[in-house]
């Protein structure tokens, strides 16, 4: 349903987008992940016709975007992230307009539309108030109703639960799960449990490169060869922690329990309390048994031992991280300052300019250490 | 073409929900009612000087009216919506456009109660000087409109719209005079840009198809060129 093909777009100097492909399938929900700046919004944009791609194809529902421009849009159903509302009109009024201009012509129809769809998103307590005095969650639903009103077959949701109270976001969740049976949307967003809970398919982009694209449990395998056991044992923190430490193949040993709740360091690393330590190891090496056999060799009592697939935040994290590393590492790179070149919404797109480089993958576990605390700082 | 009339609709309404619109017809109220008894005061039934006067007002109000057609909606990033529905660029422009004319020929329409008065207190104006001043109205509005829209679609900012579409009518405005300093050849082409110029012949009952032609294909090539503005815009978004 939705083709993209070498997508390169340039605002002036700057590089935004370097040859983007994907596809969308009819039924699929691809998450759109990467940090600010990364190029989310841009590539969304072209998609929905708004700007015009330097180079590329895209197509929506077989048309190309910027030849059958208007045959694209009909199918086409956008939320920005900034939610645009004529904040003069009433949601009862707005949705009518739009319902106009989005080619719902028949009066009855549209206003039979119109109120199917303010009931789907409980915004009926509200129809008639001026958009302008409404909650950030009601535009936010208000901005979800135009973009499903004509019942386009593509959604583009940028960042559409953002504002929503927890209820709320998980109604928007449940509904846009339930579209994506016969629809094929796209969904950006930070809230990466987002993406886990309600996408099939997650591309990642960073500055303006796609740097993964799978599914979120492929990519939770995939980038989490590295396998961290937890474990639960009774004893004094400091002598566990060294008995940890001395199992081969273990890269890093913790107890974060220690470190965040207890003041007095002395008294916790001698008592014999329960606590629980984190434990990472090299790249495909199963810990459990040496650890397992390590602690109860050392006398202490060990109470549970399990492994922790490493939530999507810390692959996103991964991910990214690796390639800020490489372009850290790159020489020749260059910063541009877009300044005023680039107003509105869109300076948040407009971070810097990085001479082009490879995503290569690694799995040293020192170089990975240095790359969390990049992101930490 | 029904985009056009839905869009050209909703603008007509946006206007009368906020005060603005309020604020400037009463102006145009008072102030052209004030022309008109002066000029009834001054035994001049003819209602000349009166259109005269009013073309100035023109200058100060229509900018007014026109500043935020385009700049606000680039502003509140409404106009990203806009121009991703199945709605051409020209479309968008041209439903606007007559958004804002809807409003204007309502506010000449409403000025037409002085002749009405005129008659009811027992006048007889000469009614044939009167409608072709009021289509020059119309025709000249058009052309002050189109600058306003264009100048709207140049930034995301109201004021600094209405300024530059004072700014450019009030050039096109008083060209006709400056030009005859310049030379020849210069003057002439400059003088037949002069939107009041062309004018003066209406209210003296003289509708002159050129007159009616230059100011339709003025506010054509204005309304194309800010299509060409708004197109352009995309590219910088």
């Amino acid at each position: 349903m939705i083709e993209v093909e070498h997508l390169t777009k340039f605002y002036g100097p700057f590089h935004a987008l370097k040859d983007i492909n994907f596809k969308v399938e009819r039924g699929e929900i691809l998450g759109f992940l990467g940090p600010n700046g990364a190029g989310k919004t841009t590539t969304m944009r072209i998609i929905t016709g708004y700007i015009p791609a330097t180079s590329g194809t895209v197509r929506v529902a077989g048309f190309d975007v910027n030849d059958k421009s208007m045959d694209a849009r009909r199918h086409l159903g956008y939320l920005p992230e900034t939610v645009p509302l004529y904040t003069e009109l009433t949601p009862r009024e707005y949705l009518d307009f739009r319902g106009r201009i989005s080619g719902m012509h028949n009066t009855k129809d549209r206003r039979t539309r119109t109120s199917e769809i303010m009931d789907l998103l409980n915004l009926d307590d509200v129809a008639d108030k001026l958009i302008g005095s409404l909650s950030r969650g009601y535009r936010q639903r208000v901005g979800l109703a135009q973009a499903l009103l004509h019942n386009p077959d593509v959604l583009i949701l940028d960042e559409p639960t953002v504002g929503l109270d927890p209820v709320q976001i998980t109604e928007v969740r449940d509904l846009i799960r339930e579209l994506g049976r016969e629809r094929t949307i796209i969904l950006s967003t930070h809230l990466l449990p987002e993406v886990s809970m309600v996408c099939n398919r997650v591309v990642i982009i960073n500055r303006g490169r796609l740097v993964a694209q799978d599914t979120p449990i492929h990519l939770a395998e995939d980038a989490a060869n590295r396998k961290t056991v937890q474990l639960e044992v009774s004893g004094p923190s400091s002598d566990v922690l060294r008995v940890l430490r001395s199992v081969s193949g273990v890269t890093t040993a913790s107890a974060p329990e220690t470190a965040a709740n207890e003041g007095e360091a002395d008294a916790a690393s001698s008592d014999g309390l329960v606590r629980t330590y984190t434990v990472e190891g090299q790249t495909g090496m199963d810990l459990r048994a040496p650890l397992a056999s390590a602690v109860v060799g050392a006398g202490y009592d060990l109470l549970e031992l399990k492994t922790v697939q490493p939530s999507l935040e810390q692959i996103f994290i991964d991910v990214i991280s690796r390639e800020e590393e490489f372009a850290a590492e790159e020489p020749e790179e260059e910063d541009v300052d877009l300044g005023d070149e680039a107003d509105g919404p869109d300076a948040v797109d407009s971070a810097r300019v990085r001479t082009p480089r490879s995503a290569v993958r690694t799995s040293d576990p020192s170089e990975r250490i240095a790359t969390r605390k990049r992101v930490r700082r | 073409m029904r985009n056009v009339l839905t869009i050209a609709g909703k603008e007509l309404r946006s206007y009368f929900v906020s005060p603005v619109a309020y604020v400037i017809v009463a102006f145009w109220l008072v102030a052209t009612g004030f022309f008109f008894w002066f000029a009834v005061n001054s035994n001049d039934a003819s209602l000349r000087n009166v259109f005269g006067v009013i073309i100035v007002l023109l200058l100060l109000i229509s900018p007014a009216l026109t500043m935020r057609l385009l700049a606000e909606e680039s502003r509140t990033g409404t106009l990203e919506l806009l121009l991703t529905a199945p709605v051409q660029d020209w479309a968008v422009v041209l439903g606007k456009f007559l958004g804002a004319l809807g409003l204007y020929a309502t506010m000449i329409g409403l000025t037409l109660f002085y002749p009405i008065l005129l008659v009811l207190l027992g006048g007889n104006p000469d009614w044939g000087p009167i409608w072709s001043g009021y289509l020059g109205l119309l025709l000249l509005g058009m052309s002050f409109l189109a600058i306003g829209i264009f100048a709207s679609a140049l930034t995301s900012n109201q004021m600094v719209s209405a300024v530059i579409a004072f700014v450019l009518l009030l050039v096109l405005f008083i060209i006709g005079q400056v030009s005859s300093f310049l030379g020849e050849g210069v003057s002439g082409f400059l003088s037949k840009l002069a939107l009041s110029d062309r004018f003066d012949s209406f209210p003296r009952g003289v509708i002159d198809l050129k007159d009616v032609i230059f100011y339709l294909s003025f506010t054509a090539v204005m309304l194309f060129i800010t299509v060409q503005v708004v197109e352009a815009r995309r590219y910088r978004a």
